[in-house]
């Protein structure tokens, strides 16, 4: 029933049960099983669209660029199976953990940088990416796909968690998703969409590729 | 290496054109500053110009520059938010008092010519409102200069009160980027006005506690170390309900209790930036245990003593 996982990502037992893990330095006291470590899909929305069964096209190895890396938790386990990884996030204080999660991880560039500014950090990441992972929590989640969509090989895909609340939290989500994904259809070929509960509220995960 | 025709001049070494590939400060530059207006295939156009002598070469390079970058883009911007903050409680407190100081003119001025004058800011919101509408309506209706001067001078001061809303707005908004434990816990006004007074998060995290409780009282600080007054229990933190809130003869362990609080959660703030929502619920039982002590609750009457700090804060 479910699509198979990226090499370098596998199902390992964690206290009983069958979880996703990959392999790499522990960085945020995640159980660890020899060197694999437990990839939660209740931190982790990338994790959540894997476990809810998404065709995320990944296989290993490929290059990603990924939006919205916060302190670095997601973006670890991304850097575990891919190839060269750049990981935009904007605030300063996140950063500096993810520097830290960078230090262990040959293939991971940290860019402190705005993902609704792609001009200041095109000369930097590589184009024909094969993938983008987004998880951006500001406004204009959609228009930020957008911006980036230029990094993306014609077969890539982007792998998107659109937060409601983020856009607005006043409106139901289901309404605040449908307008989300009429936007990113100007731009993309959305081909799966799923919401991650329980691992995550009012979100919805997103596979497209550009058009 | 390339054969899709690019003339040698016009090959680059991506976005690191120009910098030498040893030279990581220079890389670090370019990472932070540079700018295209489209992505390319950097790694092998590095590789095509000697910059790298492969990808994964390239990828090294690349990787010891995006660290060294985020290294310093990150604590300098985090270095300047705390000091954005700073200025702008200050700028605050100076607009807020020349909204004050113009109004008590504005009154005075009123109370000459009109029976029903009224005081304060609110009094020349109400006359720049009132005036601004009647001579808008009738143009016949000749407005004396006096009267122009008058209405001219309350309208500077709804604009001074208003951009002391926005600015109190903006540090309701800013703080708990900057020291989310400390806005938590002190409200983001005050948190705002103990990072201002220590000049910066940094110093504020490195001051004890002791300090802490007291700042903003230099005053009668001072006053007390010449011998000549009591030591004073509580400085700019008696804003806040749980110092005022407290009966007057244990407003000095609330304090105590508070300040204590408030440091651990300036040394969070500055040394790890977690949100730690167990300080704030700790700090609560201990005022409540404080305010139990030997007496019927808290019943603060709001009223100053001994501490030389600003008043008008009602955080």
């Amino acid at each position: 029933m479910t699509e198979p996982l990226p090499s370098g990502v596998e199902r390992r037992e964690f206290d009983g049960r069958d979880r996703l893990a990959t392999q790499g330095t522990p960085v945020y006291g995640e159980p660890t099983d020899g060197d694999w470590r437990l990839w939660d899909a209740g931190r982790s929305k990338l994790a959540a669209m894997l476990e809810s069964g998404m065709d995320v096209g990944l296989e290993g190895e490929e290059a990603v660029l990924y939006l919205g890396a916060a302190s670095g938790t997601t973006v670890s386990h991304v850097a575990d199976f891919a190839g060269p990884t750049y990981a935009v996030e904007f605030a300063p204080r996140p950063v500096r953990d993810l520097v830290g999660v960078a230090e262990d991880r040959e293939n991971l560039f940290p860019l402190l940088k705005d993902a609704r500014k792609p001009d200041t950090y095109a000369h930097l990441v590589e184009s024909n990416v094969d993938a983008i992972v987004q998880d951006v929590a500001t406004r204009g989640q959609a228009r930020v796909a957008a911006e980036n969509a230029q990094f993306l090989a014609d077969d890539g895909r982007l792998l998107a968690a659109l937060k409601a609340r983020s856009e607005d939290v006043t409106r139901d989500p289901d309404e605040v998703f449908e307008r989300a994904l009429d936007d990113l259809r100007e731009s993309y070929e959305v081909l799966e969409t799923a919401r991650l509960e329980p691992y995550h509220d009012d979100h919805l995960g997103v596979v497209a590729r550009p058009l | 290496m390339t054969d899709d025709g690019t003339s040698p001049e016009r090959e680059s070494a991506g976005g690191f054109e120009g910098v030498a590939p040893d030279d990581v400060e220079a890389g670090a530059r370019r990472v932070r500053e540079g700018r295209a207006d489209a992505p390319a295939d950097w790694p092998e156009q590095a590789v095509a110009a000697g910059f790298a002598d492969d990808e994964a070469d390239y990828y090294a390079t690349l990787r010891e520059a995006t660290l060294r970058a985020a290294r310093e883009d990150a604590s300098e911007r985090e270095r300047a938010d705390d000091q954005q903050l700073v200025h702008a409680v200050r700028a605050m407190d100076d607009v807020t008092a020349q909204a004050n100081e113009l109004a008590e003119r504005v009154a005075e001025w009123a109370g000459s010519r009109y029976p029903d004058a009224g005081t304060g800011v609110e009094y020349a919101r109400e006359l720049a409102e009132r005036e601004g509408e009647a001579s808008e309506e009738s143009d016949d209706s000749h407005v004396s200069p006096t009267d122009e001067r008058l209405v001219s001078l309350a309208r500077r001061v709804a604009n001074f009160a208003d951009e002391a809303d926005r600015l109190r707005a903006f540090i309701e908004r800013e703080t708990p980027e900057v020291a989310p434990n400390l806005a938590a816990m002190a409200g983001p006004v005050l948190a705002a006005r103990l990072v201002s007074l220590a000049g910066g998060l940094e110093s504020l995290a490195k001051k004890p506690a002791g300090t802490v409780q007291v700042l903003g009282a230099e005053d009668s600080l001072f006053a007390h170390l010449r011998g000549r007054a009591p030591s004073p229990k509580h400085g700019v933190i008696f804003t806040h309900e749980y110092v005022r809130g407290t009966r007057p003869e244990k407003r000095g362990s609330a304090a105590r209790a508070f300040a204590g609080k408030l440091a651990i959660a300036a040394r969070v703030d500055y040394y790890s930036g977690d949100r730690k929502p167990e300080l704030d619920e700790e700090l609560r039982e201990r005022i409540e245990q404080i305010r139990g002590e030997g007496g019927d609750g808290g019943g603060g009457d709001g009223s100053g003593d001994g501490t030389g700090a600003e008043g008008g804060d009602d955080e």
